[in-house]
């Protein structure tokens, strides 16, 4: 269950488990934001004997976390290595199904992609993950739905993808079967604070003591933590997907390129989407709608392009996800210093493949004060200290103004 | 300043194309309600453009797209020029409307709806999105006129999931406007105005009506209609329900009554109600409400689109549609068996519904076989959206038709709440399935192009993290923001 082309762990998956066991027991964590990070953060917590409640204002996974495209093969991440280590063992240590699978195939139909590719491929490479290079001939024997307009690709021999919808919903299931509470549509409202420290949260749900808060809101995050006066700086963004009927299954369903990322799924669906965003204003009640947009065209355009032997299939949904973003892209997983009881994670948009591992970092930073199998030092909120009122503008990231009166 | 000068070279931007072509008014639906619209506005000097989607095409047909077809359509459906005549003959009107100006596009569906508002401003203007057989556009409009009628509602029991089982809607489209059912005798299931016109309709078209089958104890329409029934010489199964559809290679040979009662049938009509069409309503994220004697949900007041017909809402008679197919739900529910298949696409069981279990090809280990709609409940009022995730129910290639309805009664029925206590699954564009080939933009502008990216387009994002803060940082930018764009 490891993978060809990474590093092999030190310690199992189930090692680590009994490791933590007890080692927050009696501790009362309250999680804000029922995403994949804050029910993977509230899960390793609960693993370790943590009580923990989470508090969602809609549905356990209903934003990002659940619209995405499923990847879990962010190389860049220093969670990268823990999170390769714990997906394949997932299912059995949630008791639910993720359909993780693993390694992915890149293809390239334009020689400007290929490089490209060729450039990552090194670039993993000289970090000790094993990326094969393919000729348009190997893409097309791996990748039936491939065409004559391929021109090669590269095999992650690591990396995958899984269902994001049903792996949500998996780790608010097993946290459950751990003893924790998850209370859906309960915005919070407020924090209570005493002596630097959040000793109660409120939420529609009503007032929940607590030794310890996670806020994995997403894009709520700055909201609610402006009211601990804590800067937190994230735009939002709108971004799309499409999916077909079933095709014929592929050997490796986590094919992708051509400006797209996406997956094949377990049941034959091709899902992608990639594509120009739209910025908008981050409101602390959430996104007013998730419309998706003419850019379903382009989308199909692309997948037509990637699957030539695809095209003739039927596209039968489109949707959006709203995602925010950090200045640098980069997440954010760090435990304030005032009050310092309460954690921040934001995965600035690649947060569900990293999620084994984001939640493994908030458990030790939580309980431990810092994470005990990666540096994550370069992840912290303070790197953003002194960034200007209009770093928006400055990127051209900011909402168009009609967006505020919505 | 930051080294993007201000811009976002990878937002949405001025991206989004303008219309290929623009009109005062576009109609969606060549019925009588959007024939009467179309030279309403034609009558006013207005530049009008009238599409219908009929004639089908024949593989659309086979998915019960629009209607529940039952894959009771001859061999006819697909001939699409043969098609195209004659549905054009069915309807004097549409020679008319051509007459009056109208620009009238037969077999182009109208598949989205787009405009700016919350959570998106980067439209140049609102959108009608169309394709026809050869491809998609998109065109623009000053004021929009939905006329896209009703379509079939489905309710599951043992057997319905063959050929053979089909929905009212589809059984008129077939006889009079295709000239294109394949079956020979029929049974109905319902007994109110849908019902009773249906057998008529079939009767007049030569089809043996073997009868209708009505779970209350009176023939539910009006009295006139079910009289011209009786007069027929068609029985009425009342206080009775369909047990079971039986059948063979071509699907339906016979139905099982509750009662006992074997009928010789190749056909079983659900004409318990019509839907009205807000797929596209829905889709744009316009507004709907819920109103039982109008036949469930209507569209509400969205401003710039006119409903008109049987989409706007079915004509009140002061009969509670939605009330009339619980009671049709809770029956055909009792007498389904726990394989009895809710959702064909995806071959979701009633059982895999209720127990929220996924699909055949994961593994169940216990505590998923432990997880229920119960356990759902819990956590709050069930989400049809949430729920289809899990089962798979509704995310099928029909895009949820054949099975959106009951789903949404059988969990108001689980939750012990009235319909419409669950929210129904949302509707997402395209409402119609439509081949990757035809949806794609090929003509996509150079700044479209130029400026895709995978993801957001925020190089630093992609940097290693030992790399970060190092001089490979600016390396590794160039290499990756360079390889974007295509």
């Amino acid at each position: 269950m490891t993978y060809v082309g990474m590093p092999t762990p030190k310690e199992t998956p189930q090692e680590t488990m009994a490791k933590i066991a007890g080692t927050a027991s009696k501790m009362k964590v309250v999680v804000v934001g029922g995403g994949v990070s804050g029910l993977s953060a509230g899960w390793w917590l609960a693993r370790s004997g943590a009580e923990v409640t989470v508090l969602d204002k809609g549905i356990v996974g209903w934003e990002a976390s659940g619209r995405n495209g499923g990847g879990a093969s962010h190389y860049q991440s220093p969670l990268f290595e823990e999170e390769q280590r714990m997906w394949p063992h997932m299912d059995a240590l949630l008791g639910y199904p993720t359909e993780h699978q693993q390694e992915r195939l890149v293809i390239a139909v334009s020689p400007k992609q290929l490089n490209q590719y060729h450039y990552l491929a090194k670039m993993n490479n000289d970090m000790g993950y094993r990326v094969d290079l393919l000729t348009g001939d190997q893409v097309r024997a791996m990748v039936p739905l491939a065409g004559d307009n391929c021109l090669g690709g590269m095999h992650y021999r690591f990396g995958g993808h899984a269902n994001p919808q049903r792996s949500v919903q998996a780790y608010a299931w097993a946290l459950q079967d751990l003893g924790g509470r998850i209370y859906q549509h309960s915005p919070v409202t407020g924090f209570e604070t005493q002596g630097g420290k959040v000793v109660a949260v409120h939420a529609a749900s009503g007032r929940h003591e607590c030794d310890a808060v996670v806020v994995a809101a997403g894009p709520q995050i700055q909201a609610l933590m402006a009211k601990l006066g804590v800067e937190v700086p994230l735009a939002a963004a709108r971004a799309e997907m499409i999916v077909t009927e079933p095709a014929p299954m592929m050997p490796i369903g986590g094919v992708d390129g051509n400006g797209l990322y996406g997956r094949q799924t377990l049941r034959g669906n091709l899902a992608y989407g990639g594509g120009p965003h739209e910025w908008l204003e981050t409101l602390e009640a959430g996104p007013p709608a998730r419309p998706s947009s003419p850019l379903t065209r382009n989308l199909a355009r692309r997948v037509a392009e990637l699957f030539p032997k695809a095209a003739h299939l039927n596209v039968i949904r489109s949707w959006a996800g709203i995602v925010e973003n950090t200045p640098d892209g980069r997440p954010i997983i760090d435990r304030m210093r005032d009050p310092e009881n309460v954690t921040v994670i934001t995965m600035s948009g690649v947060g569900f493949g990293l999620s084994p591992a984001s939640g493994h970092a908030v458990r030790d930073l939580v309980v431990d004060g810092q994470c005990s199998f990666t540096d994550i030092a370069k992840l912290s909120l303070s790197r953003f200290d002194g960034i200007g009122a209009d770093w928006r503008e400055q990127r051209g990231w900011q909402a168009p103004k009609a967006e505020l009166a919505a | 300043m930051h080294s993007n000068n201000g811009t976002d070279p990878h937002a949405i931007g001025t991206k989004l194309p303008a219309p290929e072509a623009r009109y005062d008014m576009v109609v969606v639906g060549a019925g009588p309600a959007g024939l009467a619209a179309a030279l309403a506005g034609a009558g006013e000097g207005k530049s009008v453009l009238l599409v219908d989607e009929n004639p089908v095409p024949g593989a659309a047909m086979g998915n019960d797209v629009p209607l529940l077809f039952g894959g009771r359509m001859t061999t006819a459906t697909q001939n699409a020029e043969r098609m195209l005549e004659t549905v054009f003959m069915s309807e004097p009107m549409l020679e008319a409307a051509m007459e009056a100006g109208v620009e009238v596009l037969l077999g182009t569906s109208a598949w989205g709806v787009y405009r700016n508002g919350p959570g998106i401003t980067g439209l140049p203007e609102s959108v009608v999105a169309l394709a026809d057989k050869d491809r998609g556009w998109i065109v623009g409009y000053n004021e929009l006129v939905l006329a896209t009628g009703a379509r079939d509602l489905a309710i599951g029991f043992p057997g319905w999931n063959q050929p053979g089982v089909m929905g009212a809607a589809a059984l008129e489209r077939l006889l009079a406007h295709y000239e294109a059912f394949a079956g020979k005798r029929i049974l109905i299931v319902g007994s109110h105005d849908l019902a009773l016109e249906t057998a008529l309709l079939a009767r007049d078209k030569g089809v043996d009506v073997a009868g209708l089958v009505e779970v209350r104890s009176a023939p539910q329409g009006q009295a006139a209609l079910a009289e011209a029934v009786r007069a027929a010489q068609i029985p009425f199964y009342l206080d009775d329900a369909p047990a079971e559809a039986i059948g063979g290679i071509d699907g339906v040979e016979r139905v099982r009554l509750r009662s006992g009662a074997e009928i010789a049938v190749d056909t079983i009509v659900l004409a318990i109600g019509l839907v009205p069409s807000i797929e596209l309503i829905d889709a744009m994220g316009g507004k709907r409400v819920l109103d039982g004697a109008r036949g469930g949900y209507i569209p509400g007041e969205n401003a710039g689109v006119t409903c008109v017909g049987d989409c706007a809402g079915l004509a009140d008679t002061g009969f509670d549609h939605v009330d009339y197919r619980m009671e049709w739900a809770r029956e055909l529910g009792k007498l389904s068996k726990p394989d009895t298949i809710v959702c064909q696409c995806e071959e979701v069981t009633r059982a895999d519904l209720l127990g929220v279990q996924p699909p055949r090809y994961l593994e169940r280990p216990a505590p998923m076989q432990a997880r229920s709609l119960d356990t759902l409940i819990k956590d709050g009022p069930p989400n049809p959206d949430q729920i289809k995730r899990l089962t798979r129910a509704g995310m099928g290639v029909c895009q949820g038709r054949r099975c959106r309805d009951q789903v949404a009664m059988m969990l108001a029925m689980a939750a012990d709440g009235p319909f419409g206590s669950v929210p129904l699954a949302t509707h997402r564009a395209p409402v119609r399935p439509l081949p990757l080939r035809i949806l794609a933009d090929w003509e996509e502008s150079e700044e479209m192009r130029a400026g895709w990216d995978v993801w957001f387009g925020i190089p630093t994002q992609w940097v290693p993290y030992r790399d970060i803060d190092t001089p490979r940082e600016r390396e590794h930018q160039q290499a990756i923001a360079e390889g974007w764009s295509l």
